[in-house]
This record gives C-alpha cells, structure tokens and sequence, in this order.
C-alpha cells in the first residue's frame, strides 16, 4: 500500500508556492488583522486618559498650529456674515470637545527631544561665532549702499552684485554690445533670477525684433524670457516671439491654453471652434476638432437633460438625479453618461451611445469597458449579457469579448453583481490561476471546485472543503469528486502496476 | 575599495540649529515691523513654518492676526500688514491689489512683504508696475534648509522641478547654491564633491563662487560631513515613476507625507476623526519599518504587538509597589507604542484594501516586465486598459513615461494611440500634458530624436562657436534620449534572479522594488563613491549625457579617521523618493556610511507628474 500512496501522490499534482502578492486577502491581512485585534484589545486598559494623544481640531491640523489657526481666522471671521456651510458647523461641534487654549503649545510638543535644549538659545552662542554674518540677513541697510554710488561696474561685477541681491542700475548699459555682455555674463553666472531681471531691462530698452534676433542664439536666455511672458501672462508679446522663431506648434498650443480660463461654455465653445484653424500637426488638430465638437454635444446634451430632469417625466432621472453636469467631462466620461442615462436610443440622436462611438470613433475595447460599468452600475444583467453575446451563422450563440474576462468579473464585482452573474464570467477566465483567484475571492464555489478537480488538486479541494457551507451542495459536490478521484487513482496504479508486469 | 568593510555608519550631525537659525531670523524680521500686524501667509509655507515655530511665538511678536494668502481680499482692521509668501507674480498682484484698494478708500497702513527664501526682481518689477513701490517694504527670509528628520533637509520647493527641468529657469539655483554655502559653513567644509546634471554643475558653480568671497574661516574646521554628491532628478526619472514598495514610500504614495507629517484619515484611525502624525526617526515604531519592504511589516507588527500585549500582561501578577513603578515608570511608554502601532496597522490595512482594489499586483508586473525589457506588448496593452479604463489620470501618465523612458521613447503608432485613447479618457486639455511631457524628454515618440538634431545643427550653424556649446547643452536639457536599457545593462540594475529573493533579508538595494530592480540615481552614487570619482564609468557617463565632475578640496584636511569621510551629503535637485533614501540607507548600512539626504523636495510619481499639467492661470 505504501507504493500505491506514492503513485498517488504523483498523480496529485503539488499545490503551488505562495508568494507574497498584494493580492492576498487571507493569509498576510490575516496577519494584520490578528496584530489589530491583540493591538485593540489593549485599548480599554490605554484610553483612560489621552494626553499623548496630540490634540487635532476637526481639519486634522494639531491645535495650536499656524495652519490651524490660519483656518480659525478665516472661518470666524466669515461665520457672521453668511451661514458658513455645513463644514463648520461639523467642525465647531468636535472642536469644542478641546479646551480652547490660543497659547497651546502643543506644536513644540511634537518637537520632543530636540526642545530639551534651552529653546531659545540664541544666534551666536548656536554658532561657534565663526561666520555668523553670512546668514544674519541683510536688512535695513544704510540708504547710502542702495544707491548705486559707483556707476562703473563692469557687466561681471554688476551680475554679480546683482546675484547677491543688491540693487544696481542698468542704464548705463546702452549700446546694444553693451547690453548683450552683459545678458551673456548673466547667463554664465547661472542665475536665473538675474538672467530675467537683464531681460526685464533689454524688453524695455530694445526694439522686440532686436531682442528676438538675439535671443534666438541665446537658448538658456529664451528660455527665460518665454517663462516670464507665461507668468506675468503677456499672451500678445509671447505669440509675437514664438511667431518669430517660427514655433508654429508652440504658437498654436500657448493660444489653445487660454481656453482653460474661459468658464462660459458658450464662449469656450467658441474659442474651441477658433482653436481648429491654429497650425498644429495633422494629429493634433483632429484632436481639437473633437474637443470642439465633443463640448458642442455636451451642451445640447445638458440642456435637453437637465430639461428631463427637471420635468420629472424620465423615470431614469428619477432614480438615478443626476450628480454633477456632463459639460467639459472628457469623452468616456460622456459615454458613460449616455450609456447609463441614454442607452436604448436610437443612433440618430445626439445623445445615444452609437453615436459617440460612431462620431468620435471610439474602439471596441474602450466601448465595452464603458458601457459594461454602466450597464453593471445599473444591475442591467441582461445588457451585460448582451454585450458579450454573439451568435454565428448556426444560431449558436457564444461569449466574446475585446477584453479579458477577468476584467469583466473585476467591474461586475465592483457593482455588486449576484454570484450566479459572476460566476459565468469567471468560468470564461482562460488563465486557470487567474480564473482560481477570482472564484476564491468571490466564492464562486462551482467554479473553484472544477477547476480543482480538472487540475486533479486533491490537497486544495480537500481544503476547500471548509470553505463551503456544511451540508450545502457544494460539499457534496467536493466529497463525490473526490471519492470519484480516488477510484481513478486506484485505476491508473492499477493500470500502472500491471503495465509494469508487462515489462 | 574604499569603502572601509562592516563598520558602524557614524551619526548624522545635528541638524536642529538650522531650525533654530530659521526661527531667530523671521523673528528679527518680525521685529522690523514693530507694533501690532495681521500675518498672511502662503499656503505652502504654512506646514514648513509649523514645524520651526508656532502660534504663540508669532503672538510674542505681535502677530494679532493670521491670514492665508488666496485671492479673497481680507476683512482686517489692523493698522499693519505682513506678507510671508514665496516669490511669485501672482502673489505680488494679490498683495498690489490689497495695497491699492486700501489707497482707493483712504485707508493708510503700512505693509511688509517678507519673500522665502528670496526676493526676485520679477516680483519687484509687478510691485513697481502695479504702483505700490515705495508702498511696500520688502524683506528676506532666508529659510533655504528645512530639517524634516535625522537624516532629511528639505528646501521644500517643489516648483523647483518644473520651473527647471520644464521650463529650463535658473531662477532656484542662486538658493541651492545659497543653501550649500549654509551647509558647508555649518557642517563641512566638504573634502570632496562629486555630482552629475547640468543643473548640479551650475549650482556647484555657483557656490564655489559665493565662497570665494565668503573664504577664511573654514580651514582647519573639523567637518562632520566629508563629502556631497549632486545629482539631477533626470539623470534618472525611471526610478522616481516606479511604484513604491518600502513603507515609507507607501505611506507617501497613498497618505501623501506633507512635510514630514501625514494625515490620517478615517478609514485608518478607525474613529471619526482624522490624526496628523509626525513620521520620523523619533517614532519607534515607524523608524523600525520605514525602511521594510511592505511585505515584511506584517510579520514586524505582529511580533510587535505580541510583545507589547505581554508587557500588559506582567501586570496581572504585581504587588501595589510594583504596579506603581509599573505605572509611573512604563505605562506612558506602553501607551504611546501602543498608539503608534495601532495607528501604522490601520495604515497598513487600509493600503492593502486600496491596492488590492486597483490590481496593484498586475501594475507591479507591468512595471517590471518594463524595466527588464520583455512582453512590451503585454505591458502596452496593461497600459492601454488602465487607460480605457480611466483608473486614475497620473498613474496612466506614469506608466505611459515608463514605457517611454525604458524604450527610448515610444513606437509612433502607440505614441497616437495611447495618447488619442488618453485624451478620450481624462480630457482633450491633456494635450498640453503630452507636449510637456514630450519637451522633458519624459514621453516621446521614436523619431523624435533625430528631428531634434536637425534642428540643433541648423541653429548651430547660426552661431558663433562659443555659444555653439550652449544651445547643444541647452537642447540637451529639452529632450535628451534615455538610453536606459544600455545603462541598466551596464551598471547590472536587473539582478539576476535564482530562486525566491528573500525581501526580509536584502542582499541588495533592488529590495526596494522588491528585489527586480536596483535604483539607477543609487546605483550611480555608489559606483562614484566606490571608485571616489568618474574614471571607469565612462561609457556609463556618454549615456547619461555627460556633466559629470569630481573635485576635492585640496586645502581642506584628508584625515581618514575622521567620521565625516564617512558621511555623505547626498543632494537631490528636482526631488527625491523615500525608495531611493531607503536604499541609500541600506547601502550606509553595509559600507557602513551615513547619507544626508537634501532635496528641492520629497517627489514621488504622482507630485511628478502633476507638475506637468497645465492649469488654469
């Protein structure tokens, strides 16, 4: 008997190493949640008293905080003029729970260990006296030193006093020689800060097609210049440049930009519909038309919805009020939207899901994964069906899909399906770990237990048996498989020995 | 070698008095404004301001009132005004405003702007054109260096990345510079400076430059930091876009860590309210997983948790002396591991539940299957999916510059797909992300590169040859090929794998992305240690575009049995990730070295990739 238990154990194939994964429920978070139990179980003997506990108002910031009196300011200073919302009143009630101490010093608490020291220890004794004046900040200098008494700083000593923060004329630079050493020597001593200051002053002592002449040659300057026309948003005089170094591109996206400041759909539609004409590449202006178009059916779309809405006809709004309005979402946003508000209209209209996909040109894969989450958000079943349902020529009706299955399981189970729902997709799973996570995870039995026996795991169905309700089906589903098992392992060393005798 | 084998990594010096020097200075700044005066603040200098002072201290100081500066005008009745802000133009015409709406009804006060860490001349320039020159008293506050832990300063500008590496400005290179000076004068002078990166050869420049003057008083100083490497965030943007696996880069990439703190929500505090932890080297629970591959934090929490509940548990059996010794003496150590441990499971649950919920297993495989450079097809169409399946905007972007970065840009049919499918799902605006993305070199399309050269000789020939150098350099920064595979072949940054690789015992620094990759930014920094220069990583250097150097002091001592040759500085310019400060680390610990991490900022993928969006002004 001993040789059968051999051959059997051979025929029974080894449950595979675990590693880690991030995957696993049972085994790590097992772990961690007995380290929580031990951990919460000290609680009662622990919470008498909380005066470690640092104190936090309702924002979370440590009371005493500048952050957190930042808010008090702010939000005691308003209370009185408006009803301040809902989150104030949430907060005034948990933060009256603390005794209101302005003076808390709460904050150096955190600082424990380090504030042992005499918290004041001053400037020199800190520092072994050496250096001190280099970081003792220059302020309230003598006026004297302000002005600019020497007028004969060469371009390197003005950049340099300049990278020092001192103050220095630069009108004596005149001649354009003059002024171009100088922004080269800005460039040489690294400082971006002086570089755009030399700029600031070249912008306002040179004609814009000399400036841009020279500054084409001079990228670090460029660079400089373009960044400071962006923040102090001089739009007209940065397009003027880019059109000058024939940045075509560049031209077109710094006008597309400005799009974002326009909160006005209708003026923002507009702007859009300007934006087709700019000089992008071929791809990208396919790209803006269909941002134009795709906020112009957003538009319709709102309108006509929250018309619906509104009117309390559409059963589905009723339902389901909608959250937030369609407009500037981005386009699978939209599909979603039309797919669960929209879903059985008709391809003529602008709303309808076919024609989104038809217009914009939206692939299989993306359709299926969106309309599936909204079908499944809507427990439409049968839509799900739907979806994946094809049928050949013989009638024959068959599961397909441009996805992975266990995506579909994944999105399914994110809303909640009933497991004989999921337990169909699951079975599709052609990767036969993936298809056993799953069915573990989401305890689609039927699945778990076939897929055992077709990999003949007698040590994991065996185990599986716990999983089960005693006494249900299931159980005796495993315990006739494996009985089933056995005889068919009797059989092939059956088989085995008498192949044996043969040789 | 030379580093020296298996000794204790020496201590990271005291970084305290950089608080404190922050501390005095705003306080004498304060002291220029005498009298009462509301305070307005700049939302990002809030945290930082927090963790150097507090209320009660600006109160001392007549602070009365505390604003945020944001675009509603404030209602206040003081007589005085100051503005704590960074030095921005939008913040320049908030306070213009403020100054003249003040003129327009006849109200006279007096107004302080204090700029951090500097003043630029462009906020000035606003001031002047908006008419409120002379109006306005302006002031420096030099707060370059923030202290986050033991091992961490902060320059806490995360603008910094885009202002240089996107829109190729200079402007924060005068502080960095500024900021070293501080450092050497304190802590060094450091014998040797090794960097890679334009912008860390500019900055060292820069500083030399500055202490050229400054020279005298740092001979014959004892350092206690020997050495300091500077490195540009794209001389590696792979490492930074990885998914992060150590607890402390989990934590960031979940929770956010804002300044060395974090809040914790809800979901983790398992009450109604939210926490706000300090996550440093004084939390003893955190500092002993910090550093852990997130896999084996279970195992340390539960061990954890076991010991402490048998702490409690000595109690039962005590007499009424002992149970007062137990009392005064124990339980308010007890109490608080037992906060922190409650608080660092529910972290870890909640991380479980939402990576579990975003398939964080398949995205892990992804990112490998990237990095070592096989089943790109497989990978591509992951990405494609996450994509159509809107899971979040920056991790598609993420993945996307992965994909990019490690194949020396994308096949152009995949470039239009995956940015067409891109712009369906998160927006058309986005188009401006792609260009962006695409000028940092972060996301291009195959051909790009040769276009790119013929552009560059074509204005060449334009130009003299001194300046020729330059904009070669300059094209360079825009978008530079990645060459990342011939690099990970060279340096070996995909271990080879036989067997399991034991992530609670690393034999690497590839643990930090759980044993399948070793961070190129740390891979280099040791080579250079190692090697104590550049000779032998030629080839690796023409990869990385060049910008290497290596200097030592002469004048300043070589002892070798001075602590501080064993003690780098190690600085980030355009941020750094708590993976990378975990393997570096790890790395001290087996040359026995200690590495001070100073950054612009700390960075991670996501804070990377939304600087690259465009939004509204």
């Amino acid at each position: 008997m001993s040789r059968a238990r051999g051959d059997e154990e051979e025929y029974w194939h080894s449950s595979k190493f675990r590693a880690f994964t991030f995957d696993d429920e049972d085994d790590e978070l097992s772990q961690l949640k007995e380290s929580k139990r031990a951990v919460n179980s000290l609680r009662d003997i622990v919470d008498d008293d909380d005066d470690d506990l640092e104190r936090v108002s309702w924002s979370g910031e440590p009371v005493g905080s500048i952050s957190w009196s930042i808010k008090e300011t702010s939000s005691s200073s308003t209370s009185s003029l408006e009803g301040r919302d809902s989150s104030l009143q949430k907060g005034s009630s948990s933060y009256a729970a603390f005794p209101k101490q302005v003076s808390s010093y709460s904050l150096s608490s955190l600082f424990k260990g380090r504030n042992k020291l005499p918290s004041f220890q001053s400037l020199s004794d800190a520092l072994s006296d050496t250096g001190v004046k280099n970081y003792a900040p220059e302020l309230r200098r003598p006026k004297a030193e302000y002005k600019d008494y020497s007028s004969d700083w060469s371009p390197k000593d003005t950049v340099r006093r300049m990278q020092r923060g001192k103050i220095c004329s630069l009108e004596r630079f005149r001649s354009l020689q003059d002024k171009l050493v100088l922004l080269d020597e800005a460039v040489a001593g690294h400082d971006g800060n002086v570089i755009t200051a030399v700029l600031i002053f070249l912008k306002r002592t040179l004609r814009r097609e000399i400036l841009f002449r020279e500054l084409e040659v001079r990228q670090v300057a460029l660079c400089h210049l373009i960044h400071f026309l962006k923040e102090t948003g001089e739009q007209k005089l940065l397009l003027d440049l880019l059109r000058f170094l024939d940045r075509t591109e560049e031209v077109a996206l710094s006008q597309y930009r400005e799009h974002l400041n326009i909160q006005d759909v209708e003026k923002r539609r507009e702007f859009l519909k300007g934006c087709i004409g700019l000089p992008f590449s071929a791809e990208d202006t396919s790209h803006i038309q269909d941002h134009y178009t795709l906020l112009e059916r957003q538009i319709i779309i709102e309108a006509n919805d929250r018309h619906l809405e509104s009117a309390g006809q559409s059963e589905i709004f009723r339902k389901y009020p909608r959250k937030a309005s369609i407009l500037n979402m981005p386009l699978v946003t939209t599909l979603f939207y039309s797919c669960f508000y929209h879903y059985t209209e008709a391809e003529g209209t602008f709303s309808s899901p076919t024609n989104l996909k038809k217009t914009f040109k939206i692939p299989d894969k993306q359709y299926v994964l969106t309309a599936l989450a909204a079908r499944a958000k809507l427990r439409a079943w049968d839509d799900v069906d739907a979806l994946f349902t094809t049928k050949n020529w013989l009638g024959y009706t068959k599961k397909k899909a441009p996805i992975g299955f266990h995506r579909v399981v994944e999105i399914l189970q994110r809303n909640n399906a009933p497991v004989q729902v999921l337990q169909e997709y699951v079975r599709l799973v052609e990767d036969v770990e993936t298809r056993l996570n799953l069915a573990t995870k989401y305890k689609c039995h039927d699945v778990v237990i076939e897929t055992y026996r077709d990999l003949k795991d007698r040590i994991q169905l065996t185990a599986y048996k716990c999983k089960v309700e005693r006494g249900s089906a299931d159980e005796e589903k495993i315990n006739s498989i494996l009985n089933n098992m056995v005889r068919n392992a009797c059989f092939f060393f059956q088989r085995l020995s008498s192949e044996m005798a043969v040789d | 070698m030379a580093f020296a084998g298996r000794r204790d990594a020496p201590e990271a010096p005291d970084f305290g008095i950089l608080k404190r020097l922050a501390r005095d200075q705003l306080i004498y700044l304060l002291e220029q404004l005498p009298g009462k005066k509301d305070l307005f603040i700049e939302a990002d200098l809030m945290s930082p301001l927090d963790r150097i002072a507090n209320v009660s201290i600006l109160k001392q100081h007549e602070v009365d009132k505390l604003y945020k500066v944001e675009s509603r005008p404030a209602p206040s009745s003081s007589d005085q005004f100051c503005f704590l802000v960074r030095p921005r133009i939008r913040t320049m015409r908030y306070i213009a405003d403020i100054v003249n709406a003040d003129k327009m009804s006849g109200r006279s006060r007096k107004y302080k702007i204090i700029f951090s860490p500097q003043k630029f001349y462009a906020c000035e320039m606003v001031l002047e054109e908006e008419g409120v020159f002379g109006d306005v008293t302006c002031d420096e506050w030099s707060f370059y260096l923030l202290p986050l832990d033991e091992d961490i300063i902060s320059m806490e500008l995360p603008e910094f990345f885009r202002d240089y590496f996107l829109e190729g400005d200079h402007r924060w290179i005068n502080s960095i510079a500024r900021a070293l000076q501080l450092l050497n004068s304190l802590y060094g002078p450091f014998g040797k400076v090794y960097g890679i990166g334009r912008c860390a050869k500019m900055s060292y420049e820069l500083w030399r430059d500055l202490e050229e003057e400054s020279e005298g008083d740092s001979q014959g100083r004892k350092p206690e930091i020997g050495n300091i490497f500077l490195m540009d965030r794209d001389t590696d943007y792979v490492t930074a876009l990885c998914s992060q696996v150590v607890y402390e880069g989990l934590v960031d990439d979940t929770f956010r860590i804002k300044c060395g703190s974090v809040d914790f929500g809800p979901d983790v505090t398992s009450s109604d309210k939210s926490i706000k932890v300090l996550l440093n080297a004084q939390d003893k629970v955190f500092s002993q997983i910090r550093n852990e591959h997130f896999s084996s934090v279970f195992g340390f929490l539960s061990q954890k948790s076991r010991n402490l509940q048998a702490q409690y548990d000595r109690r039962r059996g005590m007499d009424i002396k002992q149970m007062k010794n137990f009392v005064s003496q124990e339980l308010k150590g007890l109490k608080q591991e037992h906060r922190l441990l409650s608080l660092h499971i529910g972290a870890c649950e909640s991380i479980m539940k939402k990576k579990t919920k975003q398939d964080f297993q398949e995205m892990i495989k992804a990112e490998h299957s990237l990095l070592e450079g096989f089943d790109i097809r497989e990978s591509t169409s992951f990405i494609e999916e996450h994509i159509d399946r809107q899971v979040s905007p920056t991790e598609s972007l993420r993945l996307m510059c992965l994909l990019s970065l490690t194949e020396n840009g994308l096949v152009p049919k995949d470039y239009r797909s995956l940015k067409t499918q891109y712009l369906q799902s998160y927006g058309p605006e986005h188009l401006l992300t792609f260009h962006n993305l695409k000028r940092m070199g972060l996301l291009t399309e195959q051909s790009a590169g040769e276009t790119l050269t013929a552009v560059e000789s074509k204005v060449s020939k334009l130009v003299t040859d001194r300046a020729a150098g330059k904009i070669t350099d300059a094209f360079n920064s825009l978008a530079r090929k990645s060459n990342f595979r011939a690099i990970s072949k060279k340096l070996g940054l995909i271990p080879r794998v036989d067997g399991e690789y034991d992530l609670k015992m690393p034999r690497d620094m590839a643990y930090v992305f759980s044993g399948a990759y070793v961070p190129l930014s740390c891979k280099i920094i040791e080579q250079v240690l190692e090697r104590r220069g550049w000779l032998g990583l030629e080839e690796v250097v023409r990869l990385l575009n060049g910008n290497e150097f290596s200097v030592s002091d002469s004048a300043v001592e070589d002892n070798p049995a001075w602590e501080s040759q064993r003690v780098v500085l190690a600085v980030f310019l355009g941020g750094c990730t708590f993976s990378e400060m975990a393997a570096l680390r790890f790395l001290g610990r087996e040359r026995g070295c200690k590495f001070i991490f100073l950054t612009t900022a700390i960075t991670n993928s996501a804070r990377m990739m939304e600087a690259t969006i465009e939004a509204k002004a």
